[in-house]
Order: C-alpha cells, then sequence, then structure tokens
C-alpha cells in the first residue's frame, strides 16, 4: 500500500471536530494519543479503542476502492437556490458558494465508477463536511443517476450513507428526494441489481428513512448512530433519558435492522466476498 | 405582514378541520375498516380499510388526528409508529392483489419520535414503503388534507397523483422544528413557515403536486359536506385518467414523475 505517496494530498479530511492538524492526534474516544501516520494506516481509525474518525466521501473511495480506479460522475451538477431561503445566518445560496470553498466538493455526495478487488461497482459516498450531508435536489439526482447506471451496466450498487439531517433550505423539494431515490432503487431491485447499503456515522432522517434502509444487504460501521428521529428530539418528545446505546449500528443489530458491523479495515473485503457470494 | 404559509399552517391545524374519518363517513360506502399490522399490533394513528368510492373499490389509508384529548391519546395526534407504516402496507399488497385503486389522505405533524419507533424501525418502514409504492401495479392517489410533515407524511405519499388541498401544507420539516435549528429558538415558526414554501401553490410551482383543491371560502372546517364532495369528484376524475394506463405505463410514468423532481444547475 502506497499511503505515504499520496500524502499531500491527503487520502482523506476528517471533520474539524475529529482531528486537528498535527503530528500527533488525540482519539476523541479513549483520549490516547497516536502518530497520525498509525491513524492513516488505520484507516482513520483508532488502533487503541477501534473508534472510527467521522470521514469524508473521499477517505472512503481511497479506503475501499481500488487505487486510481474511481471514475467520477456529475461533479457539474450544483445546487440552486429555488426557494430563495434565508435563515438567521443570511441566504442558502451564500451558504451554498461558502461551503463549496471550504470543503473543496460541490455537494454532499460523490458518484463514479470504480473497482473492490477488481470487481466493477458504482460506488456513492456522502461528504458530511458539506451542509452535515443533508440530502437536497443534487444529492437525491446524483444519486439516481448512479442508479441508472448501475441498473443499465448491471452492477453492484455501494452507498455509503452519512447524514446529520434535512436540507431544510430545499423545503419539499429535499423530502421528495426520498421518494425519487426510493423509485429508483425499486425499479434496479426489479431488474435483479445487486445493493449493498453502508451506514457510517451519522447516518438519520431522510436519508435513514430511503436509501440506506433499502439495501439488499446492510452494512454499518461500528457504533454509528443510526436512526429516524435524532436522540434530542425524542429526548424531548417523551421526556426522559435515553437508554445506553440508543440507535448505535450495535442496537440497530440487535433489533435487526443491520446484517453485520463491520470494521472499516475489513469493510473492502467484506464486500468484496458479498458480491462474490451473491452476483 | 403577507406570510401565506403560516395563515396555511394555522388553517391546517384548526381543532374544526376535517380528518381521515369525515372523509370516509361521507364519500366511502360500506367501508370496512381493517386492522393490525400482523406482526406487532394496530396503530390507530393510522387508519386502513375498504370501500366504495362512486362504483369503484378502493383501499383507503390515512393519518387519523383525534379531537379531544383521549381521543388524541388513542390516535398519538396523528404521529404514525412503524406499525402503522406498516399495516398500511400490508393493505397497499392486498389492494394490488385485488386490482383496487389507492387512496391515501395525508395528515400528519410527523412520524412519531419515540423510543419503541425507533426499536421497531422507523426508518425501515417508511423506507419499505417508498420503495413499494413507487412499484404498486395499481393507481395510487393521495391527498393532502392537513398537515403533510416530513417522512411520516411521504411514507404514505408515494403515488400516482398528489393533491394538496388549498389550505393545507407540506414540507421537509415542521415551522417549529425547521425554526429549532435554524433559528435556534421556538419563536421563529413563523418565518420558518414563510420560507419552507409549503404552501399548496408553492408546491405546484416546485412541481411536486399535480393539483390544488379548492376549498369552501372560509376553508374545509366550515362545510364538511362540501369539501367531501369535491375531494371525491377529484379522486374520481383522476382514476378514470389513471385507468386509460396499463400497468407497465403507469408505473413507468411514476417513476419518471419522481425522477423530474429537483431544481439544479448543470454545467457542460
Ligand atoms: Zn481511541
Amino acid at each position: 500500500m502506497d499511503w505515504f505517496k499520496r500524502k499531500q494530498e491527503g487520502i482523506f479530511t476528517t471533520t474539524k471536530s475529529a482531528m486537528p492538524d498535527g503530528l500527533w492526534q488525540k482519539c476523541e474516544n479513549c483520549g490516547e494519543v497516536i502518530f497520525a501516520k498509525a491513524i492513516e494506516n488505520s484507516l482513520a481509525t483508532c488502533e487503541k479503542c477501534n473508534f472510527h474518525f467521522r470521514t469524508d466521501a473521499k477517505g472512503y473511495i481511497n479506503f475501499w476502492l481500488d487505487e486510481n480506479s474511481f471514475e467520477e460522475f456529475n461533479q457539474n451538477l450544483k445546487s440552486t437556490d429555488h426557494l430563495g431561503f434565508v435563515d438567521a445566518k443570511g441566504s442558502y445560496k451564500t451558504k451554498l458558494t461558502e461551503t463549496i470553498k471550504k470543503s473543496g466538493v460541490n455537494e454532499a455526495v460523490r458518484t463514479g465508477k470504480g473497482k473492490i478487488s477488481s470487481r466493477e461497482v458504482i460506488f456513492v459516498a456522502m461528504d458530511f463536511n458539506f451542509m452535515a450531508a443533508s440530502m437536497g435536489s443534487v444529492v437525491g439526482e446524483k444519486i439516481s443517476r448512479a442508479i441508472d447506471e448501475a441498473t443499465k451496466l448491471k452492477i453492484p450498487l455501494i452507498v455509503v450513507c452519512a447524514s446529520g439531517g434535512a436540507r431544510m433550505h430545499e423545503g419539499a423539494l429535499s423530502l421528495m428526494q426520498m421518494a425519487k431515490t426510493s423509485a429508483k432503487l425499486a425499479r434496479f431491485s426489479q431488474k435483479g441489481g445487486f445493493y449493498i447499503a453502508i451506514l457510517t456515522n451519522p447516518t438519520t432522517g431522510g436519508v435513514s428513512a430511503s436509501f440506506a434502509m433499502l439495501g439488499d444487504i446492510i452494512l454499518a460501521e461500528p457504533k454509528a448512530l443510526i436512526g429516524f428521529a435524532g436522540p434530542r428530539v425524542i429526548k424531548q418528545t417523551i421526556g426522559k433519558d435515553l437508554p445506553d446505546g440508543f440507535q448505535t449500528s450495535e442496537f440497530l443489530l440487535e433489533h435487526g435492522f443491520v446484517d453485520r458491523i463491520v470494521h472499516r479495515k475489513e469493510m473492502k473485503n467484506e464486500i468484496k466476498t458479498l458480491i462474490e457470494l451473491l452476483t | 405582514m403577507d406570510n401565506k404559509g403560516w395563515e396555511k399552517v394555522q388553517l391546517a391545524r384548526h381543532p374544526k378541520r376535517p380528518y381521515t374519518l369525515d372523509y370516509i363517513e361521507r364519500i366511502v360506502k360500506d367501508f370496512k375498516e381493517l386492522h393490525g399490522d400482523r406482526f406487532f399490533g394496530d396503530d390507530e394513528a393510522i387508519i386502513t380499510g375498504f370501500g366504495k368510492i362512486g362504483n369503484e373499490t378502493f383501499a383507503v389509508i390515512g393519518q387519523q388526528k383525534g379531537r379531544s384529548t383521549k381521543e388524541n391519546i388513542r390516535r398519538n395526534f396523528g404521529m404514525p409508529n412503524p406499525e402503522g407504516y406498516r399495516k398500511a402496507l400490508r393493505i397497499m399488497k392486498l389492494a394490488a392483489k385485488f386490482k383496487k385503486p389507492v387512496l391515501t389522505l395525508i395528515d400528519t405533524p410527523g412520524a412519531f419520535p419515540g423510543i419503541g419507533a425507533e426499536e421497531r424501525g422507523q426508518a425501515e418502514a417508511i423506507a419499505k414503503n417508498l420503495f413499494e409504492m413507487a412499484v404498486l401495479p395499481v393507481p395510487i392517489i393521495c391527498v393532502i388534507i392537513g398537515e403533510g410533515a416530513s417522512g411520516g407524511a411521504l411514507g404514505i405519499g408515494v403515488g400516482d397523483r398528489l393533491l394538496m388541498l388549498e389550505n393545507s401544507w407540506f414540507s421537509v420539516i415542521s415551522p417549529e422544528s425547521c425554526s429549532s435549528i435554524l433559528w435556534r429558538t421556538w419563536d421563529k415558526k413563523e418565518i420558518a413557515a414563510k420560507a419552507l414554501k409549503l404552501t399548496a401553490e408553492d408546491l405546484l410551482e416546485q412541481k411536486i403536486i399535480d393539483e390544488i383543491v379548492k376549498e369552501p371560502t372560509d376553508g374545509a372546517h366550515e362545510n364538511y359536506d362540501e369539501i367531501a364532495r369535491t375531494v371525491k369528484e377529484r379522486v374520481l376524475d383522476n382514476l378514470k385518467e389513471l385507468k386509460k394506463l396499463s400497468t407497465d405505463k403507469l408505473i413507468e410514468k411514476r417513476i419518471e414523475k419522481y425522477s423530474k423532481i429537483g431544481f439544479y444547475e448543470e454545467q457542460t
């Protein structure tokens, strides 16, 4: 593995809170101070406690796809402020421009064709760095086109899911992307397509109540927050503290909504084997 | 200040607003309510059953709010749990088996955010309905009669036609929750209601709904018989159009309709 060659560019970007820049980094879970390269070598997980640092789409592309195999689709799709939405912090339009500049990506999802151990797949990864991976028109459209491509090419579809909630700035247009992506998946499934959904921290709201829960097989990274309603909302509604481990990957496995919990380092091999077994 | 958004939210929540059962009583003959999801229980926030509208047997599915505190507790304020969505899906599959069209009446402040709802897979239940409704081989007509909040509304809201009553609202989030997240206070709900562009007129412009159903002059609550008659007429007219299509064409057009929803820029 030649992680080091690509070091300048960085093989992944964690969100600000996860890891400050520097040679040494502190694990936000166990507090262990670890050599940054060691974290990188273990695919942004802590070697001591197995904590999975939050990462972006670029990270997952580098972690799980064969080197240089990713051909990205529809990078030129950009959100528009159709509603002319203005909140306390200003307009959605300005927020989009600023977020594009800050995150280096045009939207909250990257889609394309790639290879996993030489097998062609359509690979989709949500980008938490872009407005908390909320789903608006562009996210819905890019994922829909990726599903169309998987349908046309008759190859497996892998979607790395993440989302912190709704893209409120697009109102009902954001909501309808749940129906749009689900409709495309229904068609893909009818034609015999194989879909693996991979749930990462956090997968909530509209994304969880659409394509995230529609995989033929649903895998999850350990200890991810997964649920329809956010824990804060539930706590407010019922006026009680939530039980320990509520809405974690492990909780979903126990209740029958996730097939397997897989360490980030094992995921590539896991996908490869599942594709071999089922297609 | 002119704020149609907030005005519609208030009308949709009017205490005398007609609910699902008020429509069923007036337009569905021989209604047989069917209960339970066959797995966990019977969610009374969603009513399902079969009956005749005109000469046509329909599967009728609708969220139900209560008028008294007691009834609201029974109906969970119209906020379904996963078993409600699963019951709805069971009835839709029955409709498909016997080739009967489906009518859904949407009126919910959202799917219930609770511990049990999460344990039993609220997200999975809603997702599965979107997935199945997209390809259900019978006509589906959805009517937003009051509140259409978030995935909880959409969970029975995918179909060939989406109609919206003049004084109802439909969005990804309630104005209150939107206010609390984007303004960090509960007090900006009026502003949020306006910003979300959630009225029937807005949604027609956004190409999300197919038509607006006119209400009596002062709102649906002023004349139940009149609004029920209008809804019946609009549903039957739409069904007549949909029945002209073969099943394959119907599903193809339904998927195509959803494919087109959204606004974006594509630079080439
Ligand atoms: Zn650690």
